[in-house]
């Protein structure tokens, strides 16, 4: 007890880390409820009760997807700011903020691991870096990916989140659109699985690319999709938009996702999926837990379909790795303590409330 | 009649007086005026020539988009003989805003897709001003597939504000018709030419605009977003589509110099709307080039292309 513990030390903590309270709560945006952000953590990020899928960073994403440890793929550097381009504020201050702010250079990460025993490049787009949008540099890092997972023959796994085109690269950044789609007919020639994990929000030149693009299109539950944004169709027509409209389950209803699947059950589900399009066997591990009980409907009808696996195997899986997740998710709890709530500036409900972890 | 853009006023003027003129002329026979009228007339083609010489951004978005410059139906009818149209998607509906079908261009059996705004207001509203739905996509992947399997070259004329954003759109899957179409041109085996004749917005252009040769026409814009969205969002502020037109690099030749088009096909003095015939035919010359250039590449060899292409967009700035 003296000078330099009492006032120097958290002085400098204060200075090198921001502190979170150890009582944050966080609201749910949906219901109002208050919950403490450990527990939201430990769930996922997934407010329990009312399941609101808050919005996580890529770090946390790639964390969460993968078994353990991953590859962090070195993504190709592009021209900043090609157009020199400046609207309020100079675009070159944007990209500045959001990286200080993110600890990202641009918004998409990726990454090589195993994804619940299957080895899978996994790409994730980040909202909070510029509103995820799609830029020269976004658009080589999806490039790279689906170069990576054709080179090594894994799936590739892609969880979006964005607002669209990024505007301050002008035609630069629309061109994003037709280069992400050659990477991907390039990976479909090799006959890779390309699974696409849409996120809130994710609208504009990303869903009219590849997003809409995947073998298989899986939604978080109540994730904005749609190609123009509420707003924009509301000045359009100038009629209020029916309720859920461009919603996850909306979108699931009009036939352009395969299924809506809560975050706890996405690994299983996208692992079970890639091993059944790659033929590879059901993990021993799983497989032997024959008397394993309920099925998970989703992951037990994909199994039939295919009449490859046994009826049960799909739900063995879908168990082992919902409670795999749920390790994964205590042991983030721990890593994520520094975490904290960080205002977005969209003003998009799920951002409010989200805490962030400073990469 | 003639109409003027707001930029084009002492031009109006001097046209104005010639036209008093004439009328003059006609009424007493004079000889006199004669000598005035050309000197007017020179003097009108110079302001005009001048003016043109150095739009600006936002002046070109004006000239993109006059409701006098030919629009697909005219390169059509200026380039294709034995033109058959083909509708529908034969998965919902048709979408007009969207045209395109089958003829010759100059003797070579082509595909010909296009977004046509309308010349007057019944034909606006029949076309959706040129702002397809997905049904206009699907339609156009259904030819470009047609195409594809018969071998022919695939000629598409691009002008959109955007593709359609309203409720049974989305509904539909406008995005996932965009991103199909996008790829459908990545896929064809057959050469592909692209010109873009007016507004080349966003996705809704690039959709049908993914081809071996892009092509603008001088006086053209292609751009991520219509200046007035991109002001709406960047500035909060719809008035100031100038700053966004400026700012964001929408003209031909800002975009031949950032390897995004092939080649700006010249406008007469004045602007596409001033000769129509003569930019259609130049364009008809281009596209022809642009076509022989392709001429001998297998399936194979044209898909590579496309792709390389468009991979390269960016990387050597």
């Amino acid at each position: 007890m003296n000078w330099i513990s009492d006032v120097v030390r958290p002085r400098i903590k204060t200075l090198f880390k921001r502190e979170t309270p150890e009582n944050l709560w966080v609201k749910c945006p949906d219901t109002g409820q208050m919950v403490f952000h450990k527990e939201v953590e430990a769930n996922l990020w997934v407010i329990p009760g009312s399941n609101h899928h808050l919005r996580i960073n890529a770090t946390d994403r790639l964390k969460i997807t993968f078994d353990e440890g991953y590859e962090d793929i070195a993504l190709r550097g592009v021209t900043a700011d090609p157009l020199k381009f400046r609207d309020e504020k100079r675009y070159a201050d944007r990209l500045r903020d959001a990286r200080t702010k993110t600890g990202m250079q641009d918004a998409v990460k990726v990454g090589v691991g195993k994804v619940d025993g299957t080895v899978m490049t996994v790409a994730v787009q980040d909202f909070a870096f510029m509103g995820g949008s799609l830029g020269m540099a976004a658009g080589e890092a999806i490039v790279t990916a689906a170069d990576t997972a054709r080179e090594r023959g894994t799936p590739f796994v892609l969880f979006v989140a964005s607002g669209g085109a990024r505007m301050q690269e002008g035609i630069l950044s629309l061109m994003q659109m037709p280069r992400t789609t050659v990477a991907l007919r390039r990976l479909r020639k090799a006959r890779l699985p390309y699974i696409v994990v849409l996120t809130n929000p994710t609208t504009g030149g990303v869903t009219a690319s590849y997003a809409m693009l995947g073998d298989v299109h899986i939604a978080e539950p109540g994730a904005l999709i749609g190609f123009a944004g509420p707003r924009v169709i509301e000045q359009t027509i100038r009629e209020k938009l029916p309720e859920g409209f461009q919603r996850a389950e909306y979108l699931k209803d009009h036939g352009m996702v395969d299924m809506v699947v809560p975050r706890t059950e996405l690994k299983a589900t996208i692992a079970n999926l890639a091993r059944i399009f790659m033929k590879q066997p059901a993990p021993e591990s799983m497989a032997a837990r024959d008397d394993a009980p309920v099925a998970k409907p989703a992951a037990a009808a994909e199994a039939g379909s295919t009449g490859a696996a046994k009826p049960g195997d799909a739900a063995k899986r879908s168990d082992a790795a919902a409670e795999a997740g749920k390790q994964t998710g205590k042991g983030e709890a721990a890593a994520a303590r520094e975490a904290q709530p960080v205002a977005s500036d969209t003003g998009d409900r799920a951002t409010d409330q989200a805490p962030a972890k400073p990469a | 009649m003639r109409t003027y853009l707001d930029f084009e006023k002492p031009v109006a003027e001097l046209e104005g007086k010639v036209e008093e003129l004439r009328r003059m002329g006609e009424a007493d026979n004079a000889v006199a005026i004669s000598e005035d009228i050309t000197r007017l007339e020179e003097k009108a083609s110079q302001a005009l020539s001048d003016i043109y010489a150095a739009l600006t951004p936002w002046q070109k978005t004006q000239v993109a988009r006059h409701p006098q410059r030919p629009h697909f139906r005219d390169f059509c009818e200026g380039l294709i003989s034995d033109f058959t149209p083909l509708a529908g998607d034969r998965k919902f509906g048709e979408d007009e805003a969207v045209m395109g079908g089958f003829g010759r261009f100059r003797g070579t059996p082509v595909c010909v897709i296009g977004q046509e705004k309308g010349s007057d207001t019944q034909a606006r509203i029949r076309h959706n001003f040129g702002m397809a739905r997905p049904e206009g996509y699907r339609k156009a992947v259904r030819l470009m597939e047609l195409a594809d399997r018969f071998g022919l070259p695939v000629l598409s004329f691009v002008d959109t504000a955007g593709a359609y954003p309203g409720i049974e759109a989305e509904e539909r899957g406008q995005a996932e018709a965009i991103a199909r179409s996008t790829e459908t041109c990545l896929g064809l085996g057959a050469p592909s030419v692209a010109l873009v004749i007016g507004e080349g917005g966003s996705g809704g252009a690039i959709a049908i605009a993914t081809a071996n040769k892009v092509l603008m026409l001088e006086h053209a814009i292609y751009s991520v977003i219509s200046p007035e969205g991109a002001a709406s969002i960047l500035w909060r502020d719809s008035a100031r589509a100038q700053d966004a037109a400026t700012n964001m690099k929408i003209t031909a030749q800002d975009l031949l110099k950032l390897g995004v088009i092939d080649r700006i096909v010249k406008e007469p003095v004045g602007g596409a709307h001033r000769d129509p015939q003569a930019t259609i035919e130049t364009a008809g010359d281009a596209i022809s080039s642009a076509l022989s250039d392709l001429a001998g590449k297998d399936p194979e060899a044209l898909r590579e292309h496309r792709a390389e292409k468009f991979l390269a967009i960016g990387r050597n700035l």
